[in-house]
Order: structure tokens, then C-alpha cells, then sequence
């Protein structure tokens, strides 16, 4: 058991942060600091290519397709310096940690000339098409159809809490290929370009007045029948494939923000003399130690190459953060006190640590509500029996 | 950086396991709480047989040579099964005369301490006065103290070995909530203590020795709550259906092992980082006394919550941990004590 990072690691770490931070100092100086995932999206996507040049968008993927090979650790420092460095999020995080590893390991050689490039440099830009109204924390029972007509798949129904869609090129969909089945059976995981008359997105305004989520619609979208990625009826097991890769690296970039978020209310803290409440000083305290042991136990779940010893104590790790980022708002807003509340600006926009308080609420909903988390631990983690079905 | 147990560390694990898995069972736990609260031959054997009495200590002073990692795996086997063990002295007091024993006392008590002749507590605090060598005062809650053979008396600024026997010192043993790890007060009148050589490096060794064995109890404990709830979830059928099916009770099972998980986490974060100097070795120690002490104590609160009626009763186990998770708790400093060394350390003093 070992914490240090060796010597060449270390260079690396330096290599890292002297780029990302000259980066943050120069030409994309306008971005640093931005902790939305929606604002000046334009200017992100230019970030987003700008990785991809200079080869630091995909560090971990094969050299072959744009990546670095890195090791686990080195991606483990890449994450750590980006958000030390006050580097906004990745607004194509879904096309780099979910839809390239997807086709890492599922696509045809086809697939992967077809895709990777172009999200290794930065210009495909994914979202992801799976909770629909009807679909939610029970995703199997997704109803948008696809069929194939005239050797192209025609799609048909509506995704709701697709992310960043309307900044995105493409959207990976589940939708249900087998008419009349049901549950996991029948689906189909197709590649979607957003770019046509079938598909039609429109933003849902959220409670911190911001709007990062949409619907999309799909009346008689089209790609070609070469765009699924498995097999025709294959696709929840892509779909759950692709789940476990987002408990990944990105966990310790996502880390340094929350480290950042955190400095944050120590400041506001210390500034406006809640720094010497002692009820404060508890739960500051209590979320430090909270930040540390997300850290540590990410690197445990890193560092194990004997998976069945850690999946159980990886499935804790999204309600562990969740929890802590929603308790981390309410502390916030506590240190701030009632100036919180209010903003001078006119458009219903928040500083960082209200807009924490507010955004945080849907930390511990999407991905997996916290209910939904307690029954996969206890199911998948401690063996308990299932949950009955209620329409079995 | 690689954060898990080497096949070594994994083998110690196994062993450790084993051993307190077969020796510690409750019958023989429960003979030693109706009595002095030590199981004698569970020490001498932990002592002897397994040889990991001295874990920390270097081999050259008769010990194993390993490091906090280590003493944690072996803290949690023991914590796993509330063994009436006096192990916290132990560690404590190997560490502290490895770290600031006089040659002689290296010579002559480390070797008696390692191998379980002598048992040893040690307790320390800045309200004894003292002149020369020579303690008045008193010393409170002192673990194992009415059994111990010779303690370790600090105060700041200067630390002693003194036996139980030495003329002057009443020990008072309680009777204690936690009857695994009895309490007792020590009461100096005029006695005589020998000093360390270098009580400064005593004083510093004792607190990872003192945290991590107790953070790593607690997280051996905890796990065991929740391994023995999970059991009783598949057995017991009401409405038809074992219980452990029901979401109301299936989430607190959930909820526990989130929180053990953390301790996890907590416990090799301050082991590894004592071991190394990196990664805020202090921080880490009250981090990790104080987050462990809790989720023992609510794995515990909750294995009698889930186990109704039958976690109530003196002949389940279920009171062993909850009033082992009490001790833990308040035992060197309660939570909130460490919590705001936590907190003095990012947002300074209170004003």
C-alpha cells in the first residue's frame, strides 16, 4: 500500500499543470473559473479542440486513436491539475469518458475511424439519450422505437434530461428495436447526428434558472443502418457497459472542483466571521473529511486490479459525492447567511456557492437517484433479494 | 501510488482474521467481561503464536519491523470480533518506548510488553504535577488500567514508566459500560516514575499508534455489524418475505456500508500517510478517529435497530459492539475535539 507518486509521475504532474496553467493564463484566460457547464459554450468547444491538438483530450485512450496511453496515475494527476487549475468542465465529457470508450470496446473497426477522431480533436461533440418521461430510475422500460427502412434506422418518441444537447453533434440513443418487448429485451443502442429535421431539442429551464438539460424529440430521425453500436436487440448491454466507465478517472477531476467549491465557503468563511462560529467550524470540518476519504477511496477503487474485491465499495461512490456536494450547498448558504438569498443581477443568474446550493439539489437525482443508489448497494453490493416488479 | 494491501499485507489480513475469528468467540469474550475484561490466553496466543503483539516495533528492538498499515490490519481483525484484548496499550506503549525508551527500558520492558507477560496501558495528561520524578495527581479513564502491570504516565512536557505495583499509585478499576475494555483511575501520591529518555519522540509516536488503533477497531467493528445484520436480513421472514427485501430495511443496510466504505478509506489514509510523511499524517489521524468512531456507532445503533427485539437482549452480541462503538467514541478526545483540530488546521485558531 503506497500514496507517493513516483518522481516521474511528478514530472508529469509539473508538465501537466505548467501547460494547463499557461493555457489559463493566456489565450483561453476568459474561460478560467467558469464552474457552469453551460456558459460560453462556444468558447469551450474552441478549449475542446484545443485540447485535442496539443494531444491532452483523450489521455487515456490507445496512442493510435489520439490518446496517450497514459497510466492509470498519470490520468489520475491530468484530472487533479485540470481543475486545480480553474479549467472549466469538458462540455464533451460524455463523448470523451462514455461514447469514445463505448466504441473502444464494442464498435468495428469502421465505427472507430468513423468516431474516435474527430472526438479525439475535439470537434464531435456527444450527449446521451437514455431517460425518457416514462423512463426514469426504471430505464429498461424505454418506448422510443426504431426499425429499419430502407437501409436506415428511422427513430421515433422522446428523451428528456438529455444534457448539453443543444451544443451537441451527436446523441447516443437506447430505443426499443423489437415491437411488443419489454424490460432490457429489444433495445438497440444507435449514433445519432442531431443535425436533421427528425430531431427537435428543446431546453428545460431548471430551478437555478440555468438551462444545461433538454428534451429530444424524434419524429422520423434518421441514420444509417450501419450506426448501432452491438448487435440489433443488444443494446442494454452496451448501455450498462458504458455506465460502469463513468465511474472512472473523471471521479478525481470532478474532486478538484469540488476541492475549489469548497476554498471557496472557507474563504467566505474566514472573510465574513463565520470562521468562528464553532457549529461551522464542525461542518467545514466534517466536509474536509468528507473530500479526503472521496479521494482516498477513488484512488483504493483505482489502484485494485482484482475488480470483485472493490465493485461493492464502488457502488457507494456516486451517493457518497451526491450527498456531500447537496450538504456542502447547505453549508454555503449557512456561512453566507441571508445575503445568500439575494443577487444584484437582473437575470436570475447565481454566484458560484448560491448556484452550488441550487444546483446541488439535482446531484443526488440524475445518474441514479439516491433511492435508487441504496437498492443497488443492497442488492448488488450486500445480496440483498431484489425489489418484486410490480407489471411481472 | 498503489492504495492496496501487497500480498503480504493481504496475508497478514488472512491471518489476523483467522486467528480472532476462531479465538475471540463470544463465549470466551463474554468469560473475560464477567471478569478483569483481558482473555489472558487470547493475549498470550496473539502475543506468541502470532507474534504480532510488536508490529510497529523495528526488529531490532524485538518487533516485526512493519509499519501503521500493518497495525491497522490487525486492529481491525481484532476490532471485528470485540476482542478483550488489551491491544490499544499495547500499540501505544510499544510505540512509545521504541520512539523514547532509555536503553534499559528497551532492553528489559519492550521485550516484556511484545511478548504479553507484562500488560501495559498508558494515558497521559497536563494536570499532574510532578518534581524531580517525583507525580502527584490523578489520571482518569485509563483503558485496562486495573489490570495492567505498568503504565506509561505523560505529561507534556515529560513522560514516565511506572509499575502498578510502585508505592504511592491506588488503581481503581470501574465498573465500565464497555466491559471489553474496563476503565480505571490511577491515584499518585508521592510515586516515584523512571523516565524516558526522549519524551518528545515518545509523545509524537504515541498518536498515530493511539488514532489508527482505534480508527482501525472501529472500522473492523463496523464491518462486522453490518456482515452479522446482512445475515439476519436473509433468515428472518415476516409478511411472508425475509426482511432484507424490504426497502426500509435494505437502505439502512445501504446507508452503513456507504459510511464504511469512508472509514475504510480513512483508516490506510492515515495509516499510509504516517507511514510515508505525505498526504497531511496529522489531519488524517483526527480525520480518522473521529469519522470511524461514528459510523461504528451507527452500524452499531442500527444492527439493534434491525435485529428488533433480539439486538436488545444480553445474549445477542449486538451490545458488545454499540458499547465498544460508545467507548471509541469518546476514548482520546470525542469527535468534536477532533473535528476542530481539523478545522484549526484550514481556518486557523477560534477566535
Amino acid at each position: 500500500m503506497k500514496l507517493a507518486f513516483t518522481q516521474a509521475e511528478e514530472q508529469f504532474r509539473e508538465e501537466a499543470a505548467d501547460w494547463l496553467n499557461d493555457q489559463m493564463a493566456g489565450e483561453f484566460a476568459d474561460i478560467k473559473g467558469i464552474t457552469t457547464l453551460t456558459e460560453k459554450a462556444e468558447r469551450r468547444k474552441e478549449w475542446e479542440q484545443h485540447l485535442g491538438e496539443h494531444g491532452w483530450s483523450c489521455i487515456g485512450w490507445p496512442k493510435e486513436w489520439g490518446g496517450r496511453d497514459a497510466t492509470l496515475a498519470e490520468q489520475v494527476i491530468f484530472a487533479e491539475e485540470y481543475a486545480r487549475a480553474g479549467v472549466p468542465g469538458r462540455v464533451n465529457h460524455i463523448g470523451v469518458e462514455l461514447a469514445g470508450p463505448t466504441l473502444l470496446t464494442f464498435g468495428t473497426d469502421e465505427q472507430k475511424q468513423r468516431f474516435l477522431p474527430g472526438i479525439a480533436a475535439g470537434k464531435t461533440i456527444f450527449c446521451q439519450g437514455y431517460s425518457e418521461p416514462g423512463a426514469g430510475s426504471d430505464l429498461s422500460s424505454v418506448r422510443t422505437k426504431a426499425r429499419v427502412e430502407g437501409g436506415e434506422w428511422i427513430v421515433d418518441g422522446q428523451k428528456i434530461w438529455t444534457s448539453l444537447a443543444h451544443i451537441s453533434d451527436w446523441i447516443f440513443v437506447v430505443a426499443r428495436s423489437e415491437e411488443g418487448s419489454r424490460g432490457p429485451k429489444g433495445l438497440t443502442f444507435l449514433m445519432m447526428e442531431i443535425d436533421q429535421p427528425g430531431i427537435d431539442i428543446r431546453p428545460i429551464k431548471q430551478i437555478n434558472g440555468d438551462a444545461e438539460f433538454n428534451e429530444t424529440f424524434f419524429d422520423g430521425a434518421r441514420c444509417p443502418e450501419n450506426s448501432l453500436i452491438g448487435a440489433v436487440g443488444d443494446g442494454w448491454r452496451v448501455a450498462m457497459g458504458l455506465l460502469s466507465f463513468e465511474r472512472g478517472v473523471s471521479t478525481l477531476g470532478q474532486q478538484m472542483a469540488f476541492r475549489n467549491e469548497l476554498d471557496e465557503i472557507i474563504a467566505a468563511a474566514k472573510a465574513n466571521g463565520a470562521a468562528s462560529d464553532p457549529l461551522i467550524r464542525q461542518r467545514i470540518a466534517k466536509a474536509e473529511i468528507g473530500l479526503r476519504l472521496m479521494r482516498y477511496g477513488a484512488l483504493r477503487m483505482l489502484s485494485s486490479t482484482d475488480h470483485s474485491k472493490v465493485d461493492g465499495a464502488a457502488l457507494t461512490y456516486k451517493i457518497q459525492w451526491a450527498s456531500w456536494r447537496r450538504s456542502l450547498g447547505e453549508l454555503a448558504m449557512d456561512v453566507l447567511g441571508q445575503g445568500g438569498e439575494i443577487t444584484d443581477n437582473p437575470n436570475y443568474e447565481w454566484d458560484v456557492l448560491p448556484n452550488l446550493f441550487l444546483y446541488s439539489r439535482a446531484d443526488t437525482i440524475y445518474g441514479g437517484t439516491n433511492q435508487i443508489q441504496r437498492n443497488l448497494i443492497a442488492e448488488r453490493g450486500l445480496g440483498m433479494p431484489r425489489e418484486p416488479r410490480g407489471d411481472k | 501510488m498503489d492504495f492496496v494491501f501487497t500480498d503480504e499485507q493481504e496475508m497478514i489480513a488472512e491471518t489476523a482474521k483467522s486467528f480472532f475469528a476462531e479465538n475471540a468467540v463470544s463465549e470466551r469474550t463474554r468469560a473475560a467481561m464477567a471478569g478483569d475484561g483481558v482473555d489472558r490466553h487470547l493475549f498470550r496466543d496473539f502475543c506468541e503464536e502470532l507474534g504480532l503483539g510488536g508490529v510497529i516495533v523495528p526488529e531490532e528492538l524485538g518487533g516485526v519491523g512493519l509499519g501503521n498499515v500493518e497495525m491497522a490490519i490487525v486492529a481491525e481483525a481484532a476490532g471485528y470480533n470485540v476482542a478483550a484484548l488489551p491491544l490499544l496499550g499495547l500499540n501505544i506503549v510499544a510505540a512509545m518506548l521504541a520512539a523514547g525508551g532509555t536503553d534499559a527500558q528497551k532492553a528489559e520492558l519492550l521485550p516484556a510488553v511484545l511478548s504479553g507477560e507484562k500488560i501495559a496501558s498508558a494515558v497521559g495528561n497536563d494536570t499532574v504535577t510532578f518534581e524531580c520524578n517525583t507525580l502527584n495527581g490523578t489520571f482518569e479513564f485509563v483503558p485496562h488500567g486495573g489490570v495492567a502491570d505498568v503504565f506509561i504516565l505523560a505529561h507534556p512536557e515529560q513522560v514516565w514508566v511506572v509499575p502498578a505495583d510502585a508505592y504511592g499509585l491506588s488503581v481503581t478499576a470501574h465498573t465500565t459500560m464497555d466491559q471489553t475494555r474496563p476503565l480505571a483511575t490511577l491515584t499518585l501520591d508521592g510515586v516515584v516514575g523512571e523516565p524516558l529518555a526522549d519524551s518528545a519522540a515518545a509523545i509524537a509516536a504515541s498518536q498515530p499508534a493511539a488514532y489508527i488503533t482505534l480508527a482501525a477497531e472501529a472500522l473492523g467493528g463496523a464491518q462486522a455489524c453490518l456482515d452479522r445484520t446482512i445475515a439476519y436480513a436473509n433468515e428472518r421472514v415476516q409478511f411472508g418475505r425475509p426482511i432484507g427485501s424490504f426497502q426500509a430495511y435494505k437502505h439502512r443496510l445501504a446507508d452503513m456500508m456507504v459510511e464504511i466504505e469512508q472509514a475504510r478509506s480513512a483508516v490506510y489514509w492515515a495509516a499510509c500517510a504516517n507511514d510515508e510523511g505525505s498526504d497531511d499524517p496529522q489531519l488524517a489521524l483526527h480525520a480518522a478517529k473521529a469519522f470511524c468512531a461514528d459510523t461504528f456507532f451507527k452500524c452499531a445503533s442500527d444492527m439493534i435497530q434491525l435485529h428488533g427485539g433480539i439486538g436488545f437482549t444480553w445474549e445477542h452480541d449486538a451490545h458488545l459492539f454499540f458499547k465498544r462503538a460508545r467507548s471509541i467514541q469518546t476514548l482520546l478526545k470525542d469527535g468534536n475535539w477532533h473535528r476542530e483540530q481539523v478545522a484549526a488546521q484550514i481556518l486557523g485558531e477560534a477566535a
